[in-house]
């Protein structure tokens, strides 16, 4: 096995691959689930333990599944990982496991899980297969809390309400109220705002793409030859 | 080497952006009247605020975008859009709530696709959606007309752009929520019983559609449009109200009378549903949007659960106009199908 380029794997995770931003894969959990951080948060905490598990588990056992029926085998490891993780939840934090409700089942069907199986775990060995998991989990979960920043931030105009289904009682006095008499914005806990604000987010990730790209390469403002002209068909040189 | 491209010298001059906006914004003047005479000054503080935020996001967005602001700001878009954003939400609305509005219109429906020209939605309804179904508490509290209640002053209109309180004394049911709400009373009762209805559709309603509709007949007069968007509408709203009226009996959804000259119905007919960007392009494709927009509005109205529907059914059929347009096509005179 060649030496794996573990950097590569985080910024491709993190940046330049992230399964919300860029590849636009599993956006109905984070369409739907992340109208406040608490929601945001326990479900990019069961992606990313379910991407972690079945991404080691393809990957141990890539040399003994046939081609023909990989999919097959990888969504029952997938759903088996997805039960293991329902149960945790259930276990630890009953309540947000009823607010998350169907969507915890649905991550099975998450496309960038087994997007994730087939495209790296399957041809990698377990460590890589591990750390790709890790990293596209982490992209994934930072784009939904920071969509359920946002939209819990315009829809109330405060922080962290109800973290204490998820970090224990302590996580009430976390409730930050920012603006004191807001009105409520509810366009952005509805489903057009997830969108909208879902947008706007790939639109700031390309901006900085572009920016950073400018500083690296100071591009030469040359017009293509031909670009203007008018009722000509073909190319002017 | 580049071309100048110019319109056929045998054309006489094109209509510019600009004539048409400062004709629509006279248009207005005769509904506007109405409104302010039956709802008191707070229709010109919104007319002011809408008019203001408007012009502030499209100078703020043509800025980002690198554009002559001078040059696009003249063609009196963003005023057009402001303005009838400002007779869609209720009077004494506070300053946020126009805000926010305006920017969904201009910056979101209008510049994020495009620009003028490339909006597939009516920039004025999408901010009104926005509004109406963010905050409901706000859009949802219509004054009465001055002949049933004191209408506010022009100081306390101003006072109410920066208070966050509705007129709670002062705002009343709409005729058109009093229809939606009229459980079991046959409709001479229901009108002898509310005096908000009036002579034939509402007080001060009936006058305003009436304003909205000499406002329109003048741009149809100028051909700023075709007849067949406000026709094909107004006759399909009319034509389901005929149908359903049940001669005024406790299941009826009212007039075509009161559907005609209630509510936004004019408003649509004329100044919503005949913009060029967001509608159907062909006579036939404009007559089938109109009459859907009529369809959509008559069975939300009565059957749904708003008590207005036009700009829900103005944004329906945005969707579908491509799909109109596809099946609309005029054929060229001279091709197969014109012979056969």
């Amino acid at each position: 096995m060649p030496d794996t380029n573990y950097k590569e794997l985080a910024r491709n995770g993190l940046w330049r691959n992230n399964p919300a931003l860029v590849q636009l894969l599993g956006l109905c959990p984070l369409l739907a689930v992340s109208s406040n951080v608490a929601n945001a948060m326990g479900l990019a905490l069961a992606t990313a333990l379910v991407l972690i598990l079945s991404s080691t588990l393809v990957s141990g056992v890539r040399n003994l599944v046939p081609d023909t029926i990989r999919l097959p085998v990888f969504v029952m490891i997938i759903a088996a990982a997805v039960t293991v993780a329902e149960l945790v939840m259930q276990a630890l934090t009953y309540e947000l496991y009823q607010i998350l409700g169907i969507f915890l089942p649905l991550i099975t069907t998450n496309c960038a899980i087994l997007g994730r199986a087939d495209a790296y775990a399957s041809k990698n060995s377990v460590i890589p297969a591990f750390v790709d998991a890790l990293m596209m989990g982490l992209g994934f979960g930072l784009v939904l809390v920071t969509l359920g920043m946002a939209r819990e931030l315009l829809a109330t105009g405060a922080l962290f309400a109800d973290m204490h289904l998820l970090f224990g009682v302590e996580a009430l006095r976390w409730h930050w109220v920012i603006f004191e008499n807001y009105e409520p914005f509810l366009l952005a806990i509805l489903p057009p705002g997830a969108f909208l604000l879902t947008g706007m987010l790939i639109a700031l990730k390309n901006w900085l793409d572009q920016k950073f790209q400018e500083r690296l390469t100071p591009s030469p403002q040359t017009q293509p030859a031909g670009s203007k002209r008018v009722r000509v068909t073909g190319v002017i040189k | 080497m580049s071309l100048m491209r110019t319109s056929s010298p045998h054309l006489s001059a094109a209509n510019p952006v600009q004539h048409v906006m400062q004709q629509v914004l006279l248009a207005l003047i005769p509904g506007l009247i109405a409104l302010i005479h039956f709802f008191g000054p707070g229709v010109i503080f919104n007319l002011l605020a809408a008019c203001g935020f408007a012009v502030l996001c499209e100078a703020l967005v043509l800025r980002l975008r690198g554009y002559d602001l001078r040059f696009f700001l003249s063609d009196y878009s963003a005023l057009v859009t402001g303005a009838l954003l400002a007779v869609s939400i209720p009077p004494y609305s506070p300053w946020w709530l126009i805000f926010i509005g305006a920017f969904f219109s201009i910056v979101v429906a209008k510049h994020l696709f495009g620009g003028l020209g490339q909006n597939p939605f009516n920039p004025a309804m999408v901010g009104y959606v926005v509004l109406l179904i963010s905050f409901p508490v706000y859009m949802t509290h219509w004054t009465a007309p001055s002949d049933l209640a004191n209408t506010p002053g022009l100081l306390q209109s101003f006072a109410s752009l920066w208070s966050n309180e509705y007129y709670d004394g002062t705002t009343m049911a709409t005729p058109l929520d009093l229809m939606k709400q009229n459980e079991g009373q046959m409709l001479t009762f229901l009108y002898a019983n509310n005096p908000q209805f009036g002579s034939y559709a509402g007080l001060g309603w009936e006058w305003v559609n009436l304003g909205f509709l000499a406002g329109g007949l003048w741009m149809l007069h100028k051909k700023l449009f075709t007849w067949h968007g406000p026709v094909g509408m107004l006759a399909a709203l009319g034509i389901l109200s005929a149908l359903f009226y049940d001669d005024g009996s406790s299941a009826s959804g009212g007039s075509p009378l009161f559907h005609w000259l209630s509510g936004a119905t004019m408003l649509g007919a004329f100044f919503i549903i005949t913009d060029p960007a967001s509608g159907a392009t062909s006579n036939l494709g404009r007559l089938l949007f109109g009459a859907m927009v009529g369809v959509l509005v008559y069975c939300i109205r009565v059957w749904g659960n708003y008590p207005d529907a036009v700009a829900f059914a103005v944004l329906l059929l945005n969707f579908c106009a491509p799909f109109i347009d596809y099946y609309t096509i005029p054929k060229p005179y001279g091709t197969e199908d014109s012979q056969s």
